[in-house]
């Protein structure tokens, strides 16, 4: 057994786990949060996506003691302060159906747009083809993400505005 | 981007017509989906998501062969190892029932299928033993110290070998392969063929395809001894059915029994079955006395959650030289798999069913062999059956375009029934309920600008470039269906309550996974009482709330359970009348609900919608005669099928050199009669197309010869991802159904329908010059790339002067392309 420290969602976690045990394993068993999903513990499906110290990580090939001492975001930190762009542009543009992708979707697409603020419908397909995604066909999920890309500039606009 | 065009054709008038689903305040409006919320939050709760008290853990021993007699199992070792609470093998839970099969036919085979392998495993994958522990690690470190003894036996894996004699047996009992023979005729086909100016015949593979919904299967048990109360969550599709069987798989009375699915993460018919795990799991809960929890793991997906598809069919189609179609005639080889699931045998017979597609074919003869092979059944993924209906009908047709040289859009209105023909009877027996193919083939063929992209098409030839237009035109049978058709009944049940404060809870048997019912169904009521959707609360999937309901599959859930929750709405309506005229004092016939208030037509005096619950509740003053309270049930048993229909373009460009291919073009028109919420339709038609597409490019799932299943993680099952789809330009036309009071049809499976066959016959059509006549699924690069090579290569191709300069510009064709 190993003693890690993780900051999830801002709250530091500490856990004594098997090396083995894999961050989502700990994110949903130990933290209790499970929001993050498993759908085939191989990285391909991407409906484990968390950020790991910003940036989109699959949490089913990261170990857990692989994130001590970093920080781990994962989609129940989005909504702090209402919904975040991506989750409303999600529920606007229809942009899920079963939900079970959904919140790697999120999270995957919200590292998409801090690294590239509007990306084109060919950058966003791209930048989520490492998602998996059996309902919506993709279309509406690219929808989503380009709209929340607009309102994210708008709004970072009007706050620039304001200063 | 996907234009939204408005549905254009008008409704029938009078009861039928869907008027208040069509033209509601709520109903027929994009309403955004009251389920997403806790979705994009992630803060709902699928199966793998509950956390019990003392909860336990179980992995499942599969078997690594194909087929083997097993020689001896020693279980000691895992038995014994750290956190280990059980172990059990086929002798321990011999009194669990067989997995059940409830879609028999006149003579089938039916093996007996254990929870647990018994002697011999049949298929990779096939569940041996199972171990529950303390953690799902521990459970999984001592899955490896099960020692199975096997001793391997010859594979069934290719379906025309395993009839060919002698074959190895997948079960000696039976001494064939050959589960069943299903035959549909109508009409004198030997005639017809004698007739014939022309026969067109084409053998055509419909590969094997794994579900692969994003949630994979999972079962949590919890019995509680002093109450008798066993409560099982699955990620199911049908939670009573699913009750029933359980309750007879263990021998306990059904009232002992509860299942719960909680939020469902995909299905697409694999969660429309009772599989050995959900037995299993609840089995050991009560043994223990604790609650277990199993969760598939995505390669057990692969290989022990049903398959679809699956079939060869050779068809052949006897022509006028106008290109009317005569006869038709099939010969269907449909994999089974090694036993039969919930509804395997039937989901060929459905093939049959639809053969037809939209064309007036007054003769058939439709034979089905259900074959018996050493690998994971087939059952219902999305279409089940219909897809590899239109596809046959459709590739044959665009064959026969060809060979007649016609074009095929052409071939296809000359052989639709007019409009005024419906309902139609098609020749395999059943009955469509509204259509007017004609329409949406003229929209989708303008929308698409079909005539500039034939003229892009010949003048591309010129250049080497090679565009394809590829169309189909389906019909599907769907709202599954009267009951006297279905193995379990095809009714749903629909429950709506108003609550003293005005609230309503609106139950469903129609147990959702994706398709937003909560949302439609709450537009639709809300309507009907002149209240918002907030107010209405739907819930589903739980057998302790709701009713007896069938389930959601083929399209069922809005044609058939929202209709039963229609007509109960209806019901209060008319109760709700009576009250609030006997408290106006006026008649009931005149009441009207809009916002939030009832009262009669052009008069001022009304009462608020809360006023005329209370009244119901507080049964102060009601009309004689008149119950307190509100709360309304409907079984609704439909009259018939509905059958959607709709037609697609698609225009590609095929690069001849690498076999990759290019979509700059995707027209999908879809008729599914009214629509609730046209955000959700459009929904399902993307999801549809997608995994149509899929079919036709990508998926396959591979078994070697001897039975391995070398597709068994996601690495090796290419599944679509979003760079891989083009955009998809959908619209619609409005043929209501008249089967139903909303008029509507269903859409959950019809992109997927009406997809693939589009898909191959682009590429085929972009492939003319060469000679390429049919390619089969799925068309992997290296595939088209073979085709267009073998093709030119081989003495006979066309010899046009087009064929020639073709084959010319590809004389670069040397490697296939990247995607092999």
């Amino acid at each position: 057994m190993r003693s890690v420290e993780i900051i999830v969602n801002g709250v530091e976690r500490r856990a004594q786990v098997e090396p083995r045990m894999l961050l989502v394993q700990f994110l949903r068993e130990v933290t209790g949060l499970t929001g993050t999903h498993i759908g085939c513990e191989t990285s391909l499906c991407g409906a484990c996506t968390v950020l790991l110290d910003g940036h989109a990580v699959k949490s089913c090939t990261v170990l857990a003691v692989q994130a001590d001492g970093h920080a781990v975001t994962t989609i129940e930190a989005l909504a702090a302060q209402g919904l975040h762009p991506l989750q409303e542009s999600f529920w606007e543009e229809h942009a899920l159906q079963c939900g079970f992708c959904t919140p790697g979707m999120i999270m995957c697409a919200n590292d998409l747009l801090a690294r590239n603020a509007a990306p084109s419908d060919a950058e966003i397909r791209e930048g989520i083809s490492g998602n998996l995604c059996r309902c919506t066909g993709y279309q509406n999920i690219v929808s989503a993400v380009r709209s929340a890309s607009r309102k994210k500039t708008r709004r970072s606009a009007a706050a620039a505005g304001k200063e | 981007m996907a234009t939204r065009s408005k549905p254009n054709g008008k409704a029938a008038p009078g009861r039928g017509s869907g008027a208040a689903v069509a033209d509601g305040k709520w109903s027929g409006q994009r309403f955004k989906r009251k389920e997403d919320p806790r979705l994009i939050q992630g803060i709902s709760h699928y199966v793998g998501d509950l956390r019990l008290p003392d909860l336990l853990h179980c992995v499942f021993v599969r078997s690594p062969h194909a087929n083997a007699r097993i020689v001896s199992v020693d279980v000691e070792a895992a038995r014994t190892a750290p956190g280990v609470v059980m172990v059990v093998t086929h002798s321990e839970v011999a009194g669990i029932g067989c997995v059940p099969c409830a879609g028999t036919l006149p003579g089938l085979k039916i093996p007996n299928h254990y929870v647990l392998a018994k002697d011999q495993v049949r298929y990779v994958g096939e569940p041996v033993a199972a171990i529950v522990a303390e953690s799902p690690y521990a459970a999984r470190d001592a899955a490896d110290l099960v020692n199975i003894e096997y001793e391997t036996l010859p594979a069934v894996v290719d379906l025309e070998k395993a009839l060919a004699s002698p074959a190895a047996l997948v079960h000696d009992q039976f001494k064939t392969n050959l589960a069943f023979t299903h035959v549909i005729t109508a009409g004198d086909v030997a005639a017809a063929f004698k007739r014939a100016d022309r026969v067109v015949k084409q053998r055509l593979v419909n590969q094997r395809l794994a579900p692969i919904a994003m949630e994979t299967r999972g079962v949590v048990a919890q019995y509680l001894p002093g109450e008798k109360q066993l409560t099982v969550w699955s990620s199911t599709q049908i939670p009573h059915l699913l009750r029933t069987q359980i309750s007879v798989m263990l021998g306990l009375p059904e009232t002992s029994v509860r299942v719960i699915a909680p939020e469902v993460g995909g299905g697409f018919g694999s969660k429309l079955n009772v599989y050995g795990e959900e037995a299993v799991v609840p089995w050991l809960a009560m043994k223990l006395g604790k609650p277990v929890k199993w969760i598939e793991t995505r390669r057990e997906n692969i290989a022990a959650t049903i398959h679809g598809r699956d079939q060869i069919n050779d068809v052949e189609l006897a022509l006028k030289k106008d290109g009317t179609i005569l006869g038709m005639r099939t010969r269907v080889l449909a994999d089974l798999g090694a036993y039969h699931q919930l509804l395997t045998p039937i989901i060929a017979t459905l093939t049959g069913l639809m053969s037809t597609g939209c064309y007036k074919i007054p003769a058939i003869e439709f034979e089905v062999l259900g074959v018996f092979t050493n690998k994971m059944s087939t059952d219902a993924y999305r279409g089940a059956g219909r897809p590899e209906a239109t596809y046959l009908i459709e590739r044959i047709i665009d064959v026969a375009a060809r060979e007649l040289n016609m074009d095929t859009a052409e071939i296809r209105r000359r052989n639709f029934p007019r409009p005024t023909e419906f309902p139609f009877s098609a020749s395999t027996g059943v009955t469509y309920d509204s259509g007017n193919y004609q329409r949406s083939l003229k929209q989708a063929l303008e929308l698409s600008g079909y005539e500039k992209l034939r003229a892009r098409q010949k003048a591309g030839w010129k250049q080497g470039k090679y565009y394809g237009i590829g169309l189909s035109t389906y019909v599907e049978i769907c709202a599954m269906g009267p009951s006297a058709a279905m193995p379990a009944g095809g009714w749903e049940s629909g429950t709506v309550r108003i609550e003293p404060t005005g609230k309503v809870t609106a139950l469903t048997g129609a147990s959702p996974h994706g398709q937003g019912q909560e949302t439609t169904f709450a537009q639709m009521i809300a309507d009907l009482l002149g209240i918002t959707p907030d107010d209405v609360n739907v819930i589903h999937g739980d057998t302790a709330i709701v009713p007896y309901g069938i389930g959601t599959f083929g399209s069922r859930g809005t044609a058939v359970g929202g209709t039963a929750l229609f007509i109960a709405t209806e019901k209060l309506v008319k109760k709700m009348a009576a009250i609030a005229a006997h408290l106006l004092g006026a008649k009931p016939e005149q009441m009207e609900f809009h916002d939030g208030r009832v009262g009669a037509k052009g008069n001022k005096k009304s009462l608020a919608f809360g006023e005329v619950v209370g009244a119901a509740y507080s049964a102060k003053s009601l009309p004689a005669g008149i119950e307190p309270g509100l709360e309304a049930t409907h079984f609704f048993e439909p009259s018939n099928f509905t059958f959607p229909f709709g037609a697609h373009v698609i225009s590609c460009e095929v690069d001849v050199e690498t076999g990759e291919i290019k979509f700059d073009k995707y027209v999908a028109v879809d008729d599914c009669g009214n629509v609730i919420n046209p955000m959700l339709v459009e929904g399902q038609v993307h999801g549809g197309i997608v995994q149509g597409m899929a079919q036709a490019l990508y998926e396959e799932v591979i078994y070697n010869s001897d039975g391995q299943l070398v597709t068994g993680t996601l690495m090796d099952y290419a599944l679509p991802r979003a760079p891989d789809i083009p955009d998809l330009t959908l619209s619609r036309t409005c043929t209501p159904s008249p089967v139903n009071p909303m008029g509507v049809k269903g859409v959950g499976e019809a992109g997927t329908i009406g997809c693939t066959p589009a898909v191959v016959n682009a590429v085929c059509d972009a492939l003319t010059p060469f000679g390429v006549r049919h390619i089969d699924m799925p068309l992997k690069p290296e595939r088209v790339w073979r085709a267009v090579h073998d093709a030119h290569s081989k003495p006979g191709h066309e010899t046009s002067a087009t064929a020639k300069s073709a084959a010319a510009a590809s004389k670069s064709t040397k490697k296939p392309g990247r995607r092999a």
